[in-house]
């Protein structure tokens, strides 16, 4: 199922990717300071995206995913669990470690658990709307990148209200109430993607 | 309550009609002949009124009047999002073989509004504010919105099985119907939150009547325009998909 | 009418590039949006009207043969 290497594989793509930020802006550690909330956020989205093109291309191949549609629970549930295992996998990952590349990026002491809790919830967004591009795009050709298309506007919100919560706490203001928000995406999207997963699945099922 | 009673029973019958492809095409070839000649004429009278009877306004000058092409394409092309969306919906719930049409004939007519009001609104940028691109919340808000029209294009022609791409791209743009708001509201508070408190590129002005009228006649030609591109598009398809059926060759034959 | 003359209807006090290169770039997609359905509409049917014609005059042929 899930070997070691689909766990490192997006851990070590933040991680390098990060890099590259310092590399291109220079090491002026007060500009990456600034740059910080902004630059963990978007790498973490694309790794979220990364990931995303894999969440239902090996169920679909083997045939097990036909197997799962045609059993007694909603394919909305059987999603949902499915979503939760990856999200364990790799979102979540992503959360825990993500102060120490924030430390990398200078970001100060404040903005660390704001950018983890952030994240933690964020990355639920990311990985629903994730899997249901890989559920729209599981059966077409060359479906990755098609799959970034599709996800990236719907990824915006959570972009905003994760970067901004980080950038409230640094600034020594309120980011409760953007992480409030995140957490309000997080619980819609537990609620409704899991459907339009189910019925994304079905149409590529049947295509 | 009889009466109410028959106007939903009409309703639903005039709905029901409105499903049936050789019903649709009769109805809709009435529509167009009218709807084309008003569009157009509402489009002059109000592309005259706003460019040449309308006043200057006071900080921007004549510049001001390419809001007269911006503002509608703008609000027609989000309104084109739900209708599509809408029709997604249908086609989904009710497996309406007419609301799949709808919703592929509204998907480019949204694209190409969307991208003409970023086009305009950059070019009515360039003498305003100095530069060609701004990064304020309606424009950033409407690029989101380009984003997601191309998805659903983009879905629509990877599939190879058409239904199954219909069907597709009805549960993509549902999602995306969901979001909008949420993006608005998101890209909104983005923006105010990174402004310098200084500048204020998108300021809410009142707006003067004799400025304000112009503009709803062309929000409404650009409504009108978009019904009636919507109706070709969904008649040239149905004639496509349908040549093999009775009731389109006897209209073949008969003219 | 707030301008004079056609002169000023061009010029726009300076920002005639923009206001005209704004509509223009508005009314030709437009345009375009309505002509191509139309063109296809004309070209499916008149592609249906000679299927007709085709078929009408495949049912005639026998007649013609059967004097042979």
């Amino acid at each position: 199922m899930t070997s070691p290497a689909d766990v490192a594989n997006p851990l070590l793509f933040f991680f390098m990717v990060i890099t590259l930020f310092p590399l291109g802006l220079g090491p002026d550690p007060t500009r990456l300071a600034t740059l910080a909330p902004g630059i963990l956020w978007v790498v973490a989205l694309l790794a979220s995206l990364m990931v995303s093109a894999k969440l239902f291309a090996s169920d679909f191949e083997d045939g097990s995913l036909e197997q799962l549609a045609l059993a007694p629970y909603p394919l909305a549930v059987t999603a949902l669990a499915e979503v939760s295992a990856h999200w364990l996998a790799t979102g979540f990952l992503l959360a825990l470690v993500s102060p120490v590349f924030g430390v990398m990026l200078g970001l100060p002491e404040a903005g660390l658990l704001a950018l983890l809790v952030s994240l933690l919830l964020g990355t639920i967004c990311l990985t629903l709307i994730g899997a249901l591009g890989s559920a729209l795009t599981v059966n077409i050709r060359r479906g990755g990148l098609l799959l970034s298309l599709l996800i990236i506007p719907l990824n915006v919100p959570v972009l905003i209200f994760g970067t901004t919560a980080v950038r409230e706490a640094v600034l020594g203001g309120n980011p409760e109430s953007w992480l409030a928000l995140l957490g309000g995406l997080a619980l819609g999207s537990l609620v409704v993607v899991p459907l339009a997963i189910g019925a994304a699945l079905r149409v590529s099922l049947d295509s | 309550m009889k009466a109410v009673r028959r106007y939903t029973k009409g309703m639903w019958t005039f709905i029901h009609k409105l499903g049936s492809p050789p019903w649709f095409f009769g109805f809709s070839g009435t529509l167009v002949r009218w709807l084309l000649p008003i569009t157009v004429t509402l489009l002059l009278v109000g592309a005259v009124w706003g460019l040449l009877v309308a006043p200057p306004d006071f900080r921007q000058g004549n510049s001001y009047r390419i809001i007269y092409v911006h503002v509608p394409a703008a609000v027609v092309a989000l309104a084109g999002y739900y209708v599509m969306a809408f029709a997604g919906a249908v086609s989904l719930i009710w497996r309406i073989k007419m609301a799949d049409v709808t919703m592929r004939a509204a998907a480019p007519v949204g694209a190409v509004l969307t991208a003409i009001a970023l086009v305009t609104g950059a070019i009515w940028g360039k003498p305003t504010w100095g530069t060609w691109w701004v990064w304020d919340a309606r424009i950033t808000s409407m690029l989101i919105l380009l984003f997601l029209y191309l998805g659903v294009v983009a879905l629509f022609e990877a599939y190879e099985n058409k239904t199954a791409a219909a069907r597709a791209c009805a549960v993509l743009s549902l999602v995306g119907m969901v979001n909008i708001p949420i993006i608005y509201k998101s890209v909104d508070w983005w923006y105010s939150l990174h402004q310098p408190a200084s500048i204020k590129f998108t300021g809410e002005s009142a707006i003067d009547s004799s400025m304000l009228y112009p503009l709803l006649l062309m929000i409404v030609a650009f409504y009108c325009l978009f019904a009636v591109t919507l109706l070709l598009n969904m008649r040239a398809e149905l004639v496509w998909t349908h040549r093999e059926s009775g009731w389109l060759k006897q209209l073949v034959g008969d003219s | 009418m707030y301008f004079e003359s056609l002169a000023a209807v061009w010029h726009m006090d300076g920002h005639g590039f923009y206001v005209w290169l704004a509509y223009a770039l508005t009314a030709l997609p437009l345009v375009i949006m309505v002509w191509l359905p139309l063109k296809r509409m004309r070209q499916h049917w008149r592609w249906l009207q000679a299927e007709q014609r085709r078929s009408a005059a495949a049912t005639q042929t026998p007649a013609m043969g059967s004097d042979v």
